[in-house]
């Protein structure tokens, strides 16, 4: 019991981005949404942990065939079904904790409208729930390239880590702004899967970053997703050069959403339990 | 020493929405680009004080209890103080552990299981893992529900799930603990054990906020209590004195009531209008008779003439105990009826000579049976008053007999007597 713990409760949310004392104490929890969520779905999917595999093996096999065979996108001199099988992968760990970081506060409306604890556990528990999907389909991915007969670079074990970090960062960062706006907002949830469509196609994950315009190329360089998926291909097969400054790039577009999707979360967050 | 609980005018705004239950940003892009200026005029929108100016302190060891009307601001203010929603003006000082119980099994989820869900449950509610697994046995021993620990929580009766949550919250260990009605749920023989473990509490010297609409627990559970009425305090002391004042005054309980036609409880199927007390001859009447008739009106607006609705009026004594529910049974088989829209007036009438002296308070309702849902239910809404006095010639069960005469009811029931056999 902590006796000396003083809760002084106050009208004005202080500004700063995450109060990491309070996120520290509440870890037991972060940790009890993430292994809730992870059980519920492997009780309620069929294929249960296949599924994390089957979703972008599926969709590689539909792109492959209409992209690669039939519409012949260049991919980097790598097989195409491994070209976008890495893609996707990665592409998916970003689309899927996107929309549950989203749908994080609608989802748990009850226990918000009833319980106190810091609200932004429950974006960053998506997250970290899309973690543990990433690294079986990691596993996948290193098994395919292999089979392929392509080797890892050793810089891998830098750059991975860093990559899935600027992929978080983008997540929880625009996913948590979207999990303020759903909470005010019914039809953001409609609109969500859209936005995501839109956005696969505003990234390099069906073709090379190499084959579009300049200008184009500029504008897609604002995406975080662009830098990771083009890193890891590169890391992973061990074949093309490491384009640093797009990973810079990256990296500081994802600080940016980071934390102007936590400060907008946090200006707002006191208030959903009137409105939700 | 300082007070553990130190509340220092704390007020709560809401916005009255005007328009729809929810926004939608589509919406509010279309208007936005219609008339900019709209953004500007935001700040004249409607605003109501749930809470105004309240300040009260509680040392520790107290348990306090709060009572008062619905929307008196009883639950914004536990709210509040959970840290659910901030205040808009004012400071609270929490010092020590604080856990609140504003509903039971809140966070529990149907498709793990029950032991799952203890650790579950238990950690939204504030608990550490090594805390839960040290009183393991205990909650599932508290719960009753051992033999189903490991079935999904889907496959529990409501009242096991009911258990099942508020064993969690009962091996709570915090310094404060915020309370609301939670003891409502559930059957009688569990919320004697809740009731004892929330005495038990007491005992081990937690300070407790009990916010509930059973009089009668609150006068068991509570030395002094909070009496709120449209957002402020009205008195703090002794909880006999402040339930008495609250049963007395009729400031708080009317014996009739009118609701503005757009501002009564109620939905967009039904809403309340007024309710009273009446005269058999259908003058307003508060105190009454022993030996006359109570009628209770309410009118009711019908808004949709699509959906099945039933009137019932819920009766408690003064001590907040159920005296009876009486529902509207003039269809056939007592079913729920469909309503042409429009306003009615629904009358049930109690007959004399069955309820004893005192004073009873009203909640009218209007609910679907089925499927169930409660359009509105605004429980201790008006009162009345029985009295005794009789002329000699009138006749009630208590004869001539002028000593204490106990009991909830006061029938005049026909006895025989028949001569058997001489000795």
């Amino acid at each position: 019991m902590i006796r000396e713990q003083e809760i002084i409760i106050k009208p004005r949310a202080k500004w700063y981005l995450l109060d990491f004392a309070e996120l520290w104490r509440f870890r037991e929890l972060l940790y009890i949404f993430t292994w809730r969520d992870i059980k519920v779905r492997y009780k309620q999917t069929l294929l249960g942990v296949a599924w994390v595999i089957f979703q972008p093996l599926v969709s590689t096999g539909v792109f492959t065939i209409f992209f690669g065979r039939l519409a012949k996108i260049p991919s980097n001199n790598l097989p195409y079904e491994l070209f976008v099988f890495i893609g996707l992968v990665f592409w998916i760990f970003f689309s899927s904790t996107l929309t549950s970081a989203a749908n994080s506060m609608i989802e748990n409306v009850n226990i918000i409208k009833k319980v106190y604890f810091p609200r932004e556990i429950l974006p960053v528990s998506a997250i970290i729930t899309g973690l543990v999907d990433l690294a079986i389909a990691f596993a996948v991915v290193l098994a395919i390239t292999f089979y392929f007969g392509f080797r890892p670079s050793p810089l891998l074990l830098v750059i991975g880590p860093l990559s899935v970090l600027i992929a978080s960062f983008a997540a929880i960062g625009l996913g948590s702004f979207l999990a303020s706006l759903n909470v005010r907002y019914r039809d953001v949830r409609y609109v969500l899967p859209f936005l995501i469509q839109t956005m696969l196609f505003v990234t390099p994950v069906i073709y090379p970053l190499a084959t579009v315009r300049d200008w184009l190329r500029t504008v897609l360089a604002f995406n975080p997703m662009t830098g990771v998926i083009e890193s890891m291909r590169v890391m992973i097969t061990g074949s093309g050069k490491l384009d640093l400054a797009l990973l810079s790039f990256s990296f500081a577009s994802s600080l940016f959403l980071l934390i102007f999707g936590l400060i907008y979360f946090r200006l707002t967050e006191r208030m959903f339990a009137d409105i939700a | 020493m300082k007070p553990i609980i130190q509340v220092k005018s704390i007020s709560k705004r809401y916005r009255i929405r005007e328009r729809l239950p929810y926004y939608s940003l589509r919406d509010e892009i279309v208007n936005t680009l219609r008339n900019p200026l709209k953004l500007v005029k935001r700040n004249n929108r409607e605003f109501i004080w749930a809470l105004k100016n309240v300040s009260f302190n509680a040392r520790e060891g107290e348990v306090l209890g709060i009572i008062g009307p619905n929307g008196a601001g009883k639950s914004t203010l536990l709210k509040i103080l959970s840290r659910i929603t901030p205040p808009t003006k004012g400071e609270i000082r929490l010092r020590g552990r604080v856990a609140s119980l504003l509903e039971v099994g809140t966070g529990v989820h149907p498709e793990l299981t029950g032991r799952e869900n203890i650790y579950l449950s238990g950690a939204i509610l504030g608990m550490r893992r090594s805390e839960i697994k040290k009183k393991f046995d205990e909650i599932v021993d508290f719960s009753g529900v051992e033999k189903f620990i490991d079935t999904p929580v889907k496959h529990y009766s409501s009242g096991m799930q009911v258990r099942l949550g508020f064993s969690v919250a009962a091996h709570l260990e915090a310094d404060i603990l915020l309370v609301d009605e939670v003891l409502a749920v559930g059957d009688t023989e569990f919320q004697k054990k809740c009731l004892g473990k929330m005495d038990f509490a007491r005992r081990e010297g937690r300070t407790i906020l009990f916010v509930s609409h059973n009089l009668l627990s609150v006068e068991k559970l509570c030395k002094k209590t909070i009496l709120i009425d449209r957002g402020g305090i009205k008195a703090f002391s002794d909880t006999r004195e402040v339930l008495a004042k609250y049963l007395d005054s009729k400031s708080i309980v009317n014996s009739r009531i009118v609701f503005p036609p757009s501002k009564g409880p109620g939905n967009a199927v039904v809403r309340l209008l007024k309710c009273s007390t009446k005269s058999v001859s259908g003058n307003l009447k508060t105190e009454f008779n022993l030996n006359e008739k109570i009628v209770l009106e309410m009118e009711i607006l019908v808004f949709d003439s699509n959906v099945k609705i039933t009137p019932s009026f819920h009766i408690k004594n003064n001590a907040g105990e159920y005296i009876f529910v009486s529902t509207d049974l003039t269809s056939e088989k007592g079913e729920d009826k469909k309503h042409k829209k429009g306003v009615y007036k629904k009358r049930c009438t109690i007959p004399e000579n069955l309820l004893a002296p005192g004073t009873y308070l009203v909640g009218p309702s209007v609910t679907t049976i089925s499927p169930k849902k409660i359009h509105f239910f605004q429980p201790d809404l008006i009162l009345f008053k029985i009295t005794e006095r009789l002329t000699s010639e009138e006749q009630s069960s208590r004869g001539n007999y002028m000593g204490e005469f106990p009991g909830y009811i006061r029938p005049v029931l026909p006895w025989e007597s028949n001569f058997v056999k001489s000795k």
